[in-house]
């Protein structure tokens, strides 16, 4: 009996041992296969062509923000896979590159840090997949307008002119502006309306009206005609390359007015193809890289250690907010199906981004205040911070 | 007034570099009766080549800017002949719609191999030559104003002199009239048309350079806009006519300039497209063209 009792101990031994190493051997291939699941995350972004400026630093700020939480181990325990693409700052194809990161990419979300046009082109997209879309920095206010899933991480166009107005009117104490408005871009048209508005209830008045399309080069005619009408101040609405020539077009013919403008000025091109004629302009900004604030100092320290010394502008810390506020969202939803993403982006509140504390409005804009930046001796440097 | 006569000198400046790409589009349908679509994206590779001459010859300099637009009418003179021999000559004899179909081609080509090989990033055109403003009382003109229209100036009557007073221009002018009589005469006509498509493309060249001297930010795509307004001031003065691109030219320069400082200026293309049209509805051979009548 001891022997046989012995021997059932030692059968029910190997027993086990063969049951533990058959489960063993017949769950591994099971168990690579629940290796988690990437999260796949589109992006849309102006890479090439005339917002490139943009668009390269837009990516390199999502970048940063998807390999930092990788790093960390990832979002519900799996990890971010970036899909970047590029519109070349065409119009029509960020309709085109939507449809298929929607379709057959299948990502969770969308970021994009291209224009106010090119939003328009992809949120109807977005909204009627379901699939939440975060932009970076169009600002014009009727992207995220009667669509609940297109939500943004920067400020919006009625709160930049109404800076503008206010910067005008009291920091350079201008009365008669001259307006210049890009006719070809949602953004430059929306920005100019407000401003006029704003402007007009500061005490201000509109000295000259003229307009251009983009992809202009020569603005001398329109100049021309701001001369005669003698304006305090000279405001451009539009977007760098436009700038940069039309500020050195200014002060060849004379023109010695201070010269500002809204965000889309943002680029190190603005310096590079303005050079002399951009000193002492001034342009609203998301943030400035000179600031003294924790976040800012190590999001610019990161920044320069990764991409050879380069200081970022408002665009990469923009991204890196918008991919972050995401993907803590995507954390609170606890999951990636789009009406709970959505849900989770809009109860967003006091995220501490590089750009200020985010809170996502009833409208799904981000509310934060502005600051304006001045070209001095070829760099960028700070002038005040104006509030909401 | 003084806001009349600055309109006036913006308006010469940009339609003298319309006038220098017009004569390319005029010459090449004088000789070989098609538009060369390509043309525009000669344009082009003219300031990219002008930019990257920028990168090893001191900035600011007048023997470097000669150098530089030299450089840039060379290059483009050779691709001009090369897109002539590899593209066009082969289908010569075969339809006008074949050889304009290839035109169009190769237009894609070059803005496409452009963004390929210059990146799709507008770039920053360095200032070759030095600059400075002149004024005379309110009115002010930029240096580069001048040598634009100067430059312009000299290159118009430099084609006019090679067209009319040298042995190849006269070669050019029999082949114009007559490609087979002349071959009969003993004209050697690929010499002649791959000696037109030079030229023009050296002028593109040129305006590729005088063009991003005032506008300098340049990018593959720049040529698709300048190069359309040039083929309608080729139109506009008689296609085929030397004289009258220059002409077209100045005229649209100047008219676009108008009504961009008036407070129509959304509508400067099409106000002046629509001058065009009315300019050939009552001269339909364009201001100094000459109607001719095809023989069936």
């Amino acid at each position: 009996m001891n022997r046989l009792a012995e021997g059932g101990r030692l059968g029910l031994a190997l027993r086990l041992l063969a049951v533990s190493l058959s489960l063993v051997l017949a769950l591994s291939p099971s168990v690579s296969a629940a290796a988690p699941d990437p999260i796949r995350l589109g992006e849309i972004s102006s890479l090439t062509g005339k917002e490139a400026a943009f668009g390269q630093q837009a990516h390199r700020g999502i970048l940063m923000a998807v390999d930092e939480v990788n790093a960390r181990g990832g979002v519900l325990g799996r990890p971010l896979v970036l899909l970047a693409e590029d519109n070349q700052s065409k119009p029509g194809d960020s309709a085109t590159i939507a449809k298929k990161l929607v379709s057959r990419d299948k990502v969770v979300a969308l970021i994009s840090s291209a224009t106010s046009s090119q939003c328009l082109e992809m949120a109807p997209i977005a909204q009627a997949a379901k699939i939440p879309f975060v932009s970076t920095t169009a600002t014009a206010a009727e992207v995220t307008e009667k669509r609940d899933y297109i939500f943004r991480s920067c400020f919006i166009d009625p709160f930049q002119g109404a800076v503008l107005a206010k910067f005008a009117v009291g920091t350079l104490k201008a009365k008669r502006i001259a307006l210049v408005t890009s006719v070809s871009t949602s953004y430059s048209v929306g920005l100019s309306k407000v401003f006029r508005e704003r402007l007009a209830s500061l005490g201000g008045e509109i000295a000259i009206d003229q307009k251009y399309s983009e992809g202009d080069k020569d603005f001398r005619a329109q100049l021309t005609a701001i001369k005669a009408a003698k304006p305090d101040a000279i405001a451009v609405t539009g977007f760098y390359t436009e700038a940069a020539l039309l500020c050195k077009q200014a002060r060849d013919l004379g023109l010695t007015q201070p010269i500002f403008g809204g965000d889309g000025w943002e680029a190190p091109e603005l310096i590079e193809i303005g050079g002399k004629a951009v000193e002492g302009t001034y342009y609203v900004s998301h943030y400035s890289s000179e600031s003294t604030a924790p976040e800012v100092r190590t999001f610019v320290e990161k920044y320069r250690t990764r991409f050879n010394g380069e200081t970022p502008d408002s665009n990469a810390p923009l991204a890196y907010d918008a991919a972050l506020i995401t993907i803590e969202a995507i954390a609170r939803a606890g999951t990636t199906e789009g009406p709970k993403l959505r849900d989770a982006l809009a109860a967003t509140k006091n995220f501490p981004g590089v750009t200020g504390r985010t809170t996502i409005d009833s409208q799904r804009n981000a509310s934060k205040s502005a600051v304006m930046l001045t070209v001095k001796n070829g760099k960028v440097g700070y002038v005040e911070t104006i509030d909401p | 007034m003084s806001e009349f006569l600055q309109q006036l000198i913006n308006g010469l400046s940009l339609g003298a570099i319309y006038a220098l790409i017009a004569l390319g589009y005029t010459m090449v349908y004088g000789v070989l009766r098609f538009i060369n679509f390509a043309h525009s994206d000669v344009f082009m590779v003219g300031s990219f080549i002008g930019y990257y001459l920028g990168k090893h010859i001191p900035e600011n300099t007048v023997w470097g800017g000669i150098v530089i637009l030299l450089g840039a009418m060379l290059g483009c003179a050779l691709l001009g002949m090369l897109i002539e021999r590899l593209a066009y000559r082969p289908l010569r004899g075969a339809a006008t719609l074949n050889v304009l179909i290839t035109a169009i081609g190769v237009s894609l080509l070059l803005e496409y191999s452009g963004q390929v090989f210059f990146g799709a990033t507008p770039r920053t055109f360095p200032a070759v030559f030095p600059s400075a403003n002149f004024n005379f009382g309110n009115l002010v003109i930029s240096t580069n104003q001048i040598i634009v229209i100067a430059v312009a100036a000299l290159l118009m009557v430099g084609l006019q002199l090679i067209v009319y007073r040298t042995k190849i221009g006269t070669a050019m002018r029999a082949v114009s009239l007559n490609p087979k009589a002349a071959q009969l005469v003993g004209v050697n006509n690929d010499v002649v048309i791959s000696f037109t498509f030079g030229l023009g493309s050296a002028l593109a060249g040129a305006g590729g350079i005088l063009y991003a001297l005032n506008y300098p930010s340049i990018d593959p795509l720049m040529g698709v806009m300048p190069g359309l307004k040039a083929f309608v001031a080729a139109v506009l003065g008689g296609i085929g006519n030397i004289p009258g691109a220059a002409l077209g030219g100045l005229l649209l320069g100047t008219v676009e300039t108008f009504v961009n400082g008036s407070q129509w200026s959304t509508y400067k293309d099409a106000i002046a497209f629509a001058i065009l049209i009315i300019i050939l509805l009552f001269r339909p051979a364009g201001l100094l063209g000459k109607f001719t009548v095809e023989k069936v």
